[in-house]
């Protein structure tokens, strides 16, 4: 057993030196992406095919940065786990992309954007890159529609935006049910063209397993070929980690089932330092676990919060079926608590709220942890005919998985795991305290502070990719003394036998469990004591219980077969050790701030209406983590960024 | 996660799988026999092998390999013959999203990978469908390079047009159609992806050439030809309409007899 530590130099160590520059230009803060841009060196065309960029993840943020690289010139080689990149996990993406367009003239601008982008955040994400998010989202689209992504239209032939996400205006661009599909078929095809055109090389079914760094600079990769187990290595002059988000260190998530933390981990450990792991999102409308052999989440698109309303019972064990309860007798509780926003507050309030009801006893469906979505109503109002129009493939997703018809009965709900704002810290250029390692996408630490807003997502990983990283690598190229490396040197051969005593060990414990039993009992510790609400009390008490699972894992995991074939479980029990670990840092991360932001509330620090109480006073900054071994257990000191706020004025935030 | 059960029905399904077995693309293969036993129907189908495969790593015996991911018929990672049917008997429906409420106690199923000359195998149920991707290396894309875009509204397109391309486009590429076919043939996915970009204004410039590219890269790849039987509209998650295949004929046709031979490797810049 591992003792419980009480005091916080027990968790970790605070470092002394300061070592995060954000590198955010000053001035103006419309002229600084204009002003950074001008001021970054260029690479001479000619030499550009002289540099080789290694993109690790072919979702948006990889695809699109793939692509934009090779048509600069570049070199590129692109890595990705799935049998094609088409596959990657932002194919699921369903309600939307955000830009400023402003085209229903609603009175949505770039700077409206930034501010609710900002405020939605809660005031912990950095402004600059706020602002250049919203900046770019207009080039995105453009950028989307030429490549024939089928935005939904007018009949004039013009583009549709619908409000989403607690938008007041309508901002979202999007393409039935489908738009993260969309969007990525048409990064896939454009990088795909430059496959076919010789200037990509594709390595699929490639799972990144390590990072090479040279003289202090990402100079390489370790990967494994999932298919004949080969361990490779690949050198070149950057390295881009576009490798996506970690909810499923809670098992239970909406995130396709490959989506992990390996190759942003293994960064970690090679000194990329890791910011805000805690800042979770956890969507309010996902379809309730139905039974222990569950083995993923289905998201509902949060659009449907536009026209279905959101209630539970007044009264505490109410099991009378929906129908028959009188509206006197219903709580709309988020219509009654936020007048001016109702059903559309932001996604960690929505989710927070629906955990008080169930909390309070009023939960329905058979285990009582679930609240109702309602078209009763709305079908009323626009017809049946209507509805199926807007949300057809959601309703019948729905009910081909609860069996239940929601154009009858009311859709039951409850949140789930579904993004992480933390990730891999990146300055202005989103490179990583390793000189020439990047991280774009859900890998970063984000430009959505403490709670991303919807459809947001997808716009930062296009803006990161297409219109960010072909700027700023450059500099990276053509400022530093980047000599011939190739994968004779040292590091690499020390990072492959790394790569290859931990297979080793993975399939030589030959222990009494399976990798999905630890998985799911870990993701379990995660749920109750870092999801939704979390404690001082109850978070002590999962760091203690992690680090004994880790123990147990790595002395009674069973993972059969060999390395030389397609081994699942082998993939997976890497992906799980890793989870170990960044699951210890995010309760560390978690206890150590004490204030409640976002989707990060901690009991202790609500207000007296049981909102998240903000402590600007000693909390405004990006916690980030850096990596130390001591004596086998990983231990880690945190440095940190102060955010400070120009525009946006601190505030408490109010959706009243 | 701290939500209980609510499995309805008691006891579960009591199931006799039959699962094609095979080590790598060079092993023989076999059929093997798993009994399992109250199986809930609520699980999908991906879950219930979930199930078998933690019953036979405790057992010390290899688990069975398919390919799989977002487990919400959006990926196109998922796919496998269910009683000699692509993604199983039900419509519209990726194997993921099959659920065993489905299939009754007693049900006796077998399991195959998809097969076709095209689609090499490398272990179990598991594929290599790499050869749609060369496809659409040769064709499937509008050329437009990052930053040369115009304004998204500049070019208006008809809302028949879109929603027709948008159907298209919804394919997840998951290679049933092939699997479907006798004669393991493409049409449906390329004909998919000829409309949906062939049908908007953006895609028009390019349309001769890349159904020419497509075509010499469906047929190198060894792809059969379309016998006109539409096994591939039946088996498609999507309801890919056979429509499609129609109009990949017609823009080849065309393009045939247009196009010079040369400029279908074209740049494309
Ligand atoms: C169900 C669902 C719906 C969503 N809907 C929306 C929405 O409507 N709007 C919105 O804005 N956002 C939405 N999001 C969020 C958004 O989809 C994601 O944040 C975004 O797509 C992430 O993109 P990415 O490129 O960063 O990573 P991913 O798309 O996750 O891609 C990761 C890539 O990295 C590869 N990879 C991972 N690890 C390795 C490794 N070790 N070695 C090699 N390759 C590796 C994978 O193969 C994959 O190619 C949704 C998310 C979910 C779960
Ligand atoms: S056309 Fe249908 S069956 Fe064929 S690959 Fe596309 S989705 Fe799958
Ligand atoms: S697992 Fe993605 S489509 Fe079935």
């Amino acid at each position: 057993m591992h003792s419980t530590p009480t005091t916080a130099s027990e968790l970790f160590t605070r470092a002394s030196a300061a070592k995060l520059d954000s590198k955010c230009p000053s001035g103006p803060m419309s002229e600084r992406w204009d002003k950074h841009r001008f001021d970054l060196k260029l690479v001479n065309p000619a030499n550009k095919r002289k540099f080789h960029a290694l993109v690790v993840g072919t979702g948006l943020a990889g695809a699109s940065a793939a692509a934009s690289l090779a048509e600069l010139g570049y070199q590129v080689s692109v890595f990705c786990i799935h049998d094609s990149p088409r596959r990657a996990h932002s194919i699921a993406a369903q309600g939307g992309i955000n830009a400023a367009k402003n085209y229903p003239n609603d009175g949505d601008s770039i700077r409206r954007l930034f501010y609710d982008t900002v405020k939605g955040g809660d005031f912990r994400a950095r402004e600059s890159n706020v602002y250049r998010l919203a900046q770019v989202s207009n080039n995105i689209i453009d950028q989307c529609v030429a490549q024939g992504v089928p935005f939904a239209r007018e009949y004039g032939g013009l583009l549709d935006n619908r409000s989403f996400g607690g938008a007041q205006v309508s901002r979202t661009f999007y393409a039935r049910g489908q738009t993260g599909q969309q969007l990525l078929l048409g990064a896939y095809q454009a990088l795909m063209r430059q496959v076919g055109l010789g200037r990509v090389t594709l390595h699929a079914r490639h799972e990144m397993l390590d990072l090479v760094v040279v003289d202090g600079i990402a100079r390489g990769i370790v990967t494994r070929d999932v298919v004949s187990g080969e361990i490779e290595s690949y050198a070149g002059d950057a390295v881009l980690l576009c490798t996506g988000g970690y909810g499923n260190v809670f098992y239970l998530s909406t995130n396709a089932k490959k989506s992990n933390v390996t190759a942003a981990w293994r960064a970690h450990k090679r000194g990329a330092l890791f910011a805000n792991p805690c800042f979770t999102q956890i969507h309010p409308t996902c379809i309730p676990v139905s039974g222990s052999h569950q083995s993923k989440l289905t998201l509902m698109s949060e659009s449907l919060r536009n026209d279905g309303r959101v209630w539970v019972p007044k009264n505490k064990g109410d099991k009378r079926s929906p129908d028959s309860i009188p509206d006197g007798e219903r709580d709309y509780y988020l219509e009654r608590r936020y007048p001016s926003f109702g059903n559309l507050v932001p996604r960690d309030i929505a989710s927070r709220a629906a955990k008080q009801m169930v909390d309070d006893g009023r939960g329905v469906g058979g285990n009582g942890m679930s609240v109702f979505l309602d078209f009763r109503d709305a079908i009323k109002r626009d017809g049946e005919s209507k509805i199926r129009e807007r949300y057809g493939n959601l309703f019948q997703m729905y009910e081909r998985i609860t069996d239940e018809d929601p154009y009858r009965v009311p859709m039951r709900m409850y949140p789930a795991v579904h993004y992480t704002m933390g990730g891999v810290w990146v300055d202005y250029n989103l490179e990583s305290t390793v000189p020439g390692l990047f991280v774009l996408g859900e890998a970063n630490f984000s430009d959505h502070g403490a709670n991303r807003l919807g459809a947001s997502a997808l716009m930062q990983g296009l803006a990161d990719g297409y219109f960010v990283i072909p700027y700023t690598i450059g500099a990276h190229f053509a400022s530093r003394k980047l000599g011939k490396v190739t994968t004779e040197h040292e590091a690499f051969r020390e990072a492959e036998g790394a790569v290859r005593a931990r297979v080793k060990k993975l399939l030589a414990t030959d222990g009494r469990r399976t990798v999905d039993q630890f998985h799911r009992q870990l993701g379990l510790l995660m749920w109750d004591h870092c999801g939704m609400g979390r404690s001082e009390k109850g978070l002590t008490h999962a760091l203690g219980q992690i680090r004994s699972l880790r123990d147990e894992f790595h002395q009674d995991v069973r993972v059969l077969g060999e390395n030389e074939s397609v081994n699942m479980s082998l993939e997976n029990a890497g992906r799980v050790a890793d989870f170990f670990e960044l699951a210890e840092l995010m309760v560390i991360d978690a206890l150590h701030r004490r204030e409640s932001c976002g989707g990060h509330f901690r009991e202790e620090y609500q207000t007296e209406e049981g909102e998240a109480r903000r402590d600007d006073e000693n909390f405004c900054y990006v916690a980030a983590w850096e990596h130390a071994q001591a004596g086998g257990a990983p231990r880690w000191s945190l440095h940190t960024e102060p955010l400070s706020f120009e525009e946006v004025k601190l505030t408490q935030r109010s959706y009243k | 996660m701290s939500a209980g059960h609510d499995d309805h029905g008691t006891g579960g399904l009591d199931l006799t799988l039959h699962i094609w077995r095979q080590e790598s693309s060079e092993a023989e293969g076999r059929f093997e026999t798993y009994p399992l036993h109250g199986v809930s129907p609520d699980m999908s189908f991906l879950e219930m092998l979930d199930v078998l495969n933690e019953q036979l790593t405790l057992e010390g015996r290899d688990p069975v390999a398919f390919d799989h991911d977002c487990r919400e018929g959006i990926c196109g990672s998922c796919g496998m013959m269910i009683n000699g049917q692509a993604h199983g008997p039900e419509r519209e429906t990726a194997t993921c999203q099959l659920h065993m409420r489905r299939f009754k106690s007693g049900d006796t199923i077998f399991i195959e990978p998809f097969r076709a000359r095209a689609f090499p195998l490398l272990k179990d149920l598991v594929v290599d469908r790499s050869a749609f991707d060369r496809i659409i290396a040769k064709g499937g894309f509008i050329s437009v390079n990052t930053g040369s875009a115009r304004d998204a509204n500049s070019l208006p397109a008809a809302k028949q047009d879109a929603d027709l391309s948008m159907d298209a486009a919804a394919c997840i590429g998951c290679g049933a159609c092939v699997a479907a076919c006798p004669n393991a043939a493409a049409m449906l996915f390329v004909g998919a992806k000829v409309s949906h970009l062939g049908l908007l204004p953006q895609g028009k410039p390019e349309r001769s050439r890349r159904v020419l590219a497509m075509v010499a890269q469906m047929d190198a790849e060894g792809f059969g030809n379309c016998g006109n039987i539409y096994e591939c509209e039946a088996a498609c998650p999507k309801a890919i309409s056979v429509e499609n295949i129609a109009r990949l004929n017609r823009d080849y046709l065309l393009a045939s007899a247009t196009e010079r031979p040369s400029s279908a490797q074209g740049e494309g810049a």
